[in-house]
Order: C-alpha cells, then sequence, then structure tokens
C-alpha cells in the first residue's frame, strides 16, 4: 500500500472528505455532441461565493481539489478562485477543453503549481474532433494549449472519451498524448443528460467492442490479472462499501448544491443554506450512502463477482436504487471475465442483453507505460 | 546559522493538510508525498517565516509534548534540513514570508 493510499484509507476510515470535485460553472465554448450538461447559467455561486466554500473545505480538510465545468475559463474570475484555492494549499487539479489557454494562462497556471491540467481530446484527426466539439479550429487550440502547458514543465492528462463516432482512434490519440510527453485516459463513459434526456446514448460504443479494450495490455496492465474470473466472495468483500463517494469523496455544483459524486446526482444539501461540515456530517442522505455495504446489496451481495466488480452505486442509483446494480457494470464485469452477473442470471440472460439505454458504462482507464 | 536566528517558513510549491494530526504534504513539482507525525506537523503550521524556530520549539513543541529541550531542539533542525531540501520549507536567517516564495 502506497502511502498516498494509506492516508486515502484513512480518511475514508474517519469520514474526512479528502477530496471533492467543484464544478465552476456549466457553461462552456463547445458543444459537445455527447456532453450530459445544460450550459446555461442558472445562478452560479459568485466569486466571494466560492472563496468562502474553498475556505469551508479547507477547515474541514480536503486536500485534493478538482475544478472542472463546464469550461472553467469561461468564468472571468477563475484565476482568481484558483489563486484562492491555492493560498489554502490545495492539491488542485483543473480539467479543460483548453481552448482559452495561451501562452500567458499556461504561466499562471505554472506559477500557481497547479498539480494536473487534464484536457479532453477526441481524435488525432482535426476534422473528428472538431465535429464532436462543434467548435471550429478547437483541435488545434487544444493541442497548442497542452504545448504551452508543458513547455511550462506541467503535468497534462488528455482524457479520450471513447463514443461511436471516434472508437477507431484511440490508439492514435494514445500515441499523440505520447508525443506531447502527456498522460493518457481513456474513457468510454457516456452519460444521460441532466434532464434525463438519454438521446447521447446512442453514442456510446457497444458493450461487444469492450472486450478489446479489456485485452489490450497497453491500457490495463496484466491481462491475466484483469480479467481473471472472479474469486469466490470473503467476509471482508461482503463487508467492503462501494467507493469513496460520500465517505471521502463529494461534489459540488456550480450552484452550491453538494452530492456524493459527479456520477451521484442524489441531492444532500446546498451551501447557500447551510455550512459544508453541516451537510457533510448531518446530511441523512450521505449517511445512508456511507451505511450501505455489499452485504446490504439486493442483487449483487450474491453475484460472484461482488469482491471484484467496479459497481458505481451513483449508476445504480440513476438505475433506480442505490443498493441496486448497475447494469453498466455488469457488462463490464461480464466482458472482462466471460463470467455472467447474478444481475443477468436473475433475468435468465447468459449475456449482456444488448447496451441499456439508461446507463453507461462506467470505465475508467489508465494505460501502464505513461510518457515521462 | 545560529539557532536563534533561524526562520522558517512554507514553500508556495506545495500542497499540505493535516489529517487527523498528521501533515500530508505533495510537492508540486514531481508529485511526492509526505506526511509528518504530530510533532513534526506542530513545526509546519507554525512555520510562518517571522517566529525563530528555536521558540516554536521551546513554545510549541517543548509544552505541547513530552519531551527534553535540548533533543527537541536538535531533532528539530534534523526535521527542518530534511525537509529544506525537499524544497517543501523555506530557511533563512532574516523572517520570510510564509506561503509567498518558492
Amino acid at each position: 500500500m502506497t502511502l498516498m493510499t494509506e492516508m486515502g484509507q484513512k480518511a475514508f476510515n474517519l469520514g474526512v472528505p479528502i477530496a471533492v470535485h467543484m464544478d465552476v460553472t456549466y457553461r462552456c465554448n463547445e458543444r459537445c455532441v455527447h456532453c450530459y450538461l445544460d450550459h446555461d447559467d442558472h445562478g452560479e455561486m459568485t466569486t466571494a461565493e466560492i472563496k468562502d466554500v474553498l475556505d469551508q473545505l479547507a477547515e474541514a480538510g480536503v486536500f485534493f481539489l478538482t475544478f472542472s465545468g463546464g469550461e472553467v475559463f469561461m468564468r472571468r474570475d477563475f484565476f482568481e478562485i484558483l489563486e484562492h484555492a491555492r493560498r489554502l494549499m490545495f492539491n488542485v487539479k483543473i480539467k479543460t477543453n483548453g481552448v482559452m489557454i495561451h501562452e500567458e494562462e499556461a504561466r499562471r497556471i505554472r506559477d500557481l503549481d497547479v498539480d494536473t491540467i487534464q484536457i479532453s481530446v477526441y481524435s488525432h484527426r482535426p476534422e473528428v474532433h472538431d465535429a464532436i466539439t462543434k467548435l471550429p479550429h478547437s483541435f488545434e487550440r487544444t493541442i497548442k494549449s497542452i504545448r504551452f502547458l508543458r513547455e511550462q514543465g506541467l503535468r497534462v492528462t488528455i482524457a479520450n472519451v471513447m463514443m461511436t463516432v471516434n472508437s477507431a482512434d484511440h490508439l492514435a490519440v494514445q500515441k499523440l498524448a505520447a508525443e506531447l510527453g502527456a498522460h493518457y485516459t481513456l474513457d468510454p463513459t457516456i452519460t444521460p443528460m441532466m434532464d434525463g434526456d438519454t438521446s447521447v446514448l446512442s453514442l456510446r460504443i457497444p458493450g461487444e467492442e469492450l472486450p478489446e479494450i479489456f485485452h489490450n495490455p497497453a491500457l490495463v496492465g496484466s491481462q491475466e490479472e484483469f480479467c481473471a474470473p472472479p474469486k469466490p466472495p470473503s467476509e471482508e468483500d461482503l463487508e467492503s462499501y462501494s467507493c469513496s463517494a460520500g465517505h471521502s469523496f463529494c461534489y459540488i455544483s456550480p450552484y452550491g448544491e453538494v452530492f456524493p459524486c459527479v456520477q451521484f446526482p442524489l441531492p444532500t444539501g446546498n451551501i447557500r443554506q447551510q455550512k459544508f461540515l453541516d451537510i457533510w456530517n448531518l446530511s441523512p442522505q450521505l449517511q445512508e450512502v456511507r451505511s450501505i455495504q455489499a452485504k446490504d446489496l439486493t442483487v449483487c451481495s450474491s453475484c460472484s463477482h461482488v469482491g471484484s466488480c467496479s459497481r458505481c452505486p451513483g449508476l445504480a442509483y440513476m438505475e433506480g436504487s442505490m443498493r441496486g446494480p448497475s447494469t453498466a457494470d455488469c457488462e463490464k464485469s461480464f466482458y472482462r471475465t466471460g463470467v455472467p452477473t447474478a444481475n443477468m442470471l436473475q433475468q435468465g440472460l447468459s449475456r449482456p442483453r444488448t447496451i441499456s439505454s439508461n446507463n453507461a458504462p462506467l470505465i475508467q482507464i489508465r494505460p501502464i507505460a505513461v510518457p515521462a | 546559522m545560529p539557532e536563534d536566528s533561524i526562520y522558517i517558513a512554507r514553500s508556495s510549491a506545495i500542497a499540505a493538510r493535516a489529517l487527523a494530526g498528521e501533515m500530508m504534504v505533495m510537492k508540486a513539482a514531481d508529485s511526492t508525498f509526505f506526511t509528518m507525525n504530530e510533532v513534526a506537523t506542530v513545526i509546519f503550521q507554525a512555520a510562518d517565516g517571522r517566529t525563530p524556530l528555536r521558540e516554536i520549539v521551546r513554545d510549541l513543541v517543548c509544552e505541547q509534548f513530552d519531551v527534553d529541550p535540548e533533543q527537541a531542539q536538535a531533532d528539530a533542525a534534523q526535521f527542518v534540513a530534511e525537509l529544506s531540501s525537499h524544497g517543501i520549507l523555506l530557511v533563512s536567517n532574516q523572517p520570510l514570508t510564509a506561503g509567498a516564495s518558492r
């Protein structure tokens, strides 16, 4: 166990929110075809409100802070927010499309000692990337921004969302990332829009294509280990919790709403009405999330995958119950190992029906070999 | 450098937060991650660039922990030298501004 994992576990056990993801705006200069957000401003927190939230987060023990959106640089006060966050000594990561980052912005980000900048690149082909973002020349501007950031010695991660329209390009994007000296993350997650519209899910790659990803050592490391059939669950497995959502991690929206995770839309309180720590410590919803152990899960507790599945409670919640299965993760477990899940068997299926229409595979894979 | 005139300040090029009395520190340059025990955490938190190290040890460390003052001063000097070599603490014989320097 690394020192950082050890501290993460300690925070989990103590119920300290060691990591927070904060969207500072939902506004964006791109209109990505797969985006789940409504880009209108429905009353974002002001600069002063965000600074106050950051003060509260520091007091609550938050160490890892991710700023995202929307596009963070759509806020004219973003550098002011960033400066305040760094004065409070957060470890800061920024998720951006990079389009508004030029030499000057890259230098300011370096001067503020930001840990990592994650930038979305959908294809190595400009016409494909621009067709996805619907912003002409966005590929060129995004790649330029990565070069500016790398010239400042900053760590950049290229996030490649994989969907039907770019599924053939991921190896070339990975190669491009290596050329740029950036890390690479592949993410085939497409989620329904915030208003419940599921039309974007038609962009998801078919589950049948997942084995190709799961059997690529450059993405998953040891294939034998990653694709091994599940071991019989132990007592420890059954007493374990799903993930850090609500335990040591949470999400804050531009409107001050607090959720267990960016992908777990269970409202737990609003910072405009309550102190963050009151929400974190007293919210009945968060207490319920924290109470759920694997043995409490309605279907998954009897599943052979329960000890190794990456079941997302947020996707399960969106599917109907935070104690229920997440079909997307059932598909993932099946295509990873070839062994049907309890959820599938209960429905009389020996393999997933097809991609379901109300959820998305949750896969975050980092390649083992990353450029220096 | 005489210990009376050693001033220490936290570098601005780090992230830091206390977790249950233990300070977590990460260097921005290379993401190296450190943790400090409770005594080291007290010194780190008091590293405001204005209070001499000797005073920090005398007024905070020796007050809060059952330690021999001479040993505490020696250990603190060693600890400060180590963190300074990692760029986590800035050390000077003049007062410094905490968090304002790289």
